[in-house]
């Protein structure tokens, strides 16, 4: 059982203030939607979520079964899937998995990865090099490198970014399936996906 | 999870990824290695009809290695960040195997860089070297300390505008003692000195690998986050 | 404000310090400053500028540490304040002791063993105001040039230690005037002129570094206000 909860999360870049009081929480089993025009600082807030980004005030607090989790903990929890977020272009998918896998500590077996990478729609292609990848294909293998741990809390940055019709449904899959073990975050700005939340912060409405 | 094994796991991933990378697409190492060709064939040309003594040498040799490791060895940093890679490796790995693993990458390449520039070295200069053993153990203690040093650099360098320059002029300071007494150990070296001779240089070089490499890995975790 | 007073009392005192050090310094009797005569007054000068160049370094070390630890903008701020006075004062160093190895061994520099650590005392310095300028984000400067500024502190024993030993370099540098053994070695009126300098010095840089401190605030506080006002008037 996990809760993710956000204090008055506030961000500045000298005299810009990115962000100002976020204040949200969302469970296990449910999907927060982190919404807000361009700039209105939802990727900020997934990189300040996922440990990345230092908050100029307040806290990121997640608990497992009421217990408060360090960051370093905190860490190893977390999948992120974000635009700005790049893969290895000259290493294999196979190859990013697998160094992804080691760095976690997690040992990877030939048939998991490629039944990881099947599930993501990169079959075939598990060897080339992603420089060669399109960008749907990437963000496709950021989403095989951002499961591959199992995380109980998963970030989407633009989750549909780049991708199909086929990509999107994966995309919903993945969602229901991460409900039935963890939680979800997502920024969007894409009505179709805001309804998929249980939740929803906006940002950015306060300040013109 | 045990942490100090887990940790040196995942920096021997860091470091063969690096590495794999590497020999793709050739780009530190052909920065490195074009850069010591070029000079070392200036000052060959330079220098070449000219009697020298091992003093003068061994500061030529390490001047020629400092300015090609210049040249090449903040990439491991400043390729994550210019291909949007460092946030996901800051996600997966914990900050001390980043520093660990890109400093063995480090290493690495010095090894790769001056297995083809000393012999080329000691070739074109017509020299032979007095007490080989020595020699080597110079180049290694010196190495680690570079590595130590110029990855950490690298890793400010990386977040900041201006990087090539600034490289240099950061590592410079910090790299000073160490290239004094590379080029001391050195100079006895090549003039067939024992290792008790060198005694003061390889024990000044052992303290400032071992100290500025746990101050670096101490400081890694609070360069390595952006804000 | 009753410290604003007192300030200002230490100002003056400061001052008619310095102008008693002075002229201490100039007219005390050449026959009680050994055998390098006049020349010698630039000691008055030059030790205590070396002095305060080490002291403004620690200083900023010690902060940069503390920024690093507790990361308040104020501590970043004095470090970089104190680093600059230090460039200052180095420089000072620099260039008195150029002067005086002029007079007292024939060159402007000889590489010396202190003249290569100020060197790169300097160099170390210009080095972190260079990554300073390079760094966009208020926050990653700080945390860059903190770690910076330890490195630095790291390298400076070696550089201290390793320095006599440059090869075909020996000292140059006469005897510290107070020597290993503890014995002073100087005349006594001259000692006073001396050690009135370097108290005088240390004030200068304390209240130097005070000043720098109180317009990095100001200045700080001017663009919060400028911030308010701009937010209010775009609302």
């Amino acid at each position: 059982m996990y809760r993710l909860v956000l204090q008055g999360i506030g961000k500045r870049y000298g005299r810009l203030r990115a962000l100002q009081g976020v204040e949200a929480q969302v469970e296990s089993g449910e999907v927060l939607v982190v919404a807000g025009r361009n700039g209105s600082g939802k990727s900020t807030l997934l990189r300040i979520i996922a440990g990345l980004t230092r908050p100029s005030s307040g806290a990121v607090l997640l608990y497992e079964d009421g217990r408060i989790l360090s960051p370093e903990e905190r860490r190893a929890r977390i999948g992120l899937v974000a635009v700005d977020v790049a893969l290895y272009g000259e290493l294999t998918a196979r190859e990013n998995l697998a160094f992804f896998a080691q760095l976690r500590g997690l040992t990877l077996s030939a048939t998991d990865a490629l039944r990881l990478l099947a599930e993501v729609g990169l079959a075939g292609r598990e060897d080339d090099l992603v420089l060669t990848y399109s960008s749907g294909m990437r963000q496709r293998l950021k989403y095989a490198c951002a499961l591959l741990h199992r995380p109980p809390v998963l970030l989407l940055d633009e989750p549909g970014a780049n991708l199909d019709a086929a990509g999107t449904q994966m995309v919903e899959r993945i969602l229901a399936h991460q409900r039935q073990h963890g939680l979800v975050v997502l920024a969007t700005n894409d009505p179709r996906e805001v309804a998929w939340g249980d939740r929803v912060v906006r940002l950015g409405e306060e300040t013109p | 999870m045990n942490g100090a094994r887990q940790q040196v796991r995942a920096a021997w991933a860091i470091c063969t990824k690096d590495l794999r990378a590497e020999f793709r697409t050739r780009y530190a190492l052909s920065a490195i290695g074009l850069f010591a060709l070029t000079t070392l064939t200036v000052v060959s040309f330079a220098v070449g009809p000219l009697f020298l003594e091992p003093d003068l040498l061994s500061a030529l040799l390490w001047v020629i290695l400092f300015f090609a490791a210049m040249a090449g060895l903040s990439r491991a940093f400043v390729h994550e960040e210019e291909a949007r890679t460092a946030p996901a490796l800051r996600l997966a790995a914990p900050p001390v195997a980043v520093y660990l693993g890109k400093g063995l990458f480090n290493l690495a390449l010095l090894f790769l860089l001056e297995a083809i520039i000393v012999p080329l070295f000691f070739a074109m200069m017509g020299l032979e070297v007095g007490n080989p053993g020595l020699f080597l153990l110079v180049l290694l203690l010196g190495d680690v300390g570079l590595a130590g040093v110029t990855t950490v650099v690298a890793a400010m360098v990386a977040q900041a505008s201006a990087r090539g320059a600034l490289f240099t002029v950061l590592s410079f300071p910090l790299l000073l003692p160490l290239l004094i007494k590379c080029i001391e150990g050195a100079r006895i070296a090549l003039t067939g000195g024992s290792v008790a001779a060198a005694g003061s240089s390889l024990g000044v070089l052992s303290a400032y690998a071992v100290a500025m490499g746990t101050v670096s890995a101490m400081l890694f975790p609070a360069i390595w986050t952006e804000t | 404000m009753g410290s604003k007073r007192w300030t200002d009392v230490g100002k003056w005192a400061l001052g008619v310090w310095m102008v008693a050090v002075l002229l201490g310094a100039f007219l005390l009797d050449a026959r009680r400053l050994g055998t390098l005569g006049q020349g010698a007054r630039i000691i008055f000068f030059h030790i205590p500028t070396a002095w305060v160049t080490v002291l403004a370094l620690i200083v900023s070390s010690v902060l940069s540490i503390r920024y690093l630890a507790r990361r308040r903008r104020e501590d970043d701020r004095r470090a970089a304040n104190s680093a600059g006075l230090g460039i200052l004062f180095c420089l000072l160093a620099t260039i008195t002791g150029s002067i005086f190895a002029r007079i007292t061994w024939g060159a402007f520099w000889n590489w010396d063993p202190r003249e290569t650590t100020i060197f790169v005392l300097l160099l170390f310095y210009a080095a972190y105001f260079a990554l300073r300028a390079a760094v966009g984000d208020e926050e990653t400067r700080a945390t860059l040039s903190a770690a910076y500024n330890v490195l630095g502190l790291v390298v400076v024993p070696f550089l201290v230690f390793i320095a006599p030993r440059l090869p075909g370099l020996a000292g140059l540098h006469p005897e510290p005037i107070v020597n290993v053994r503890g014995e002073v070695d100087m005349d006594a009126q001259a000692l006073l002129v001396f050690l009135a300098s370097l108290v005088g010095f240390t004030g200068i840089y304390l209240w130097a570094f005070r000043l720098a401190n109180r317009i990095a605030l100001a200045e700080e506080r001017m663009n919060a206000l400028e911030e308010a006002v701009g937010s209010a008037a775009g609302r």
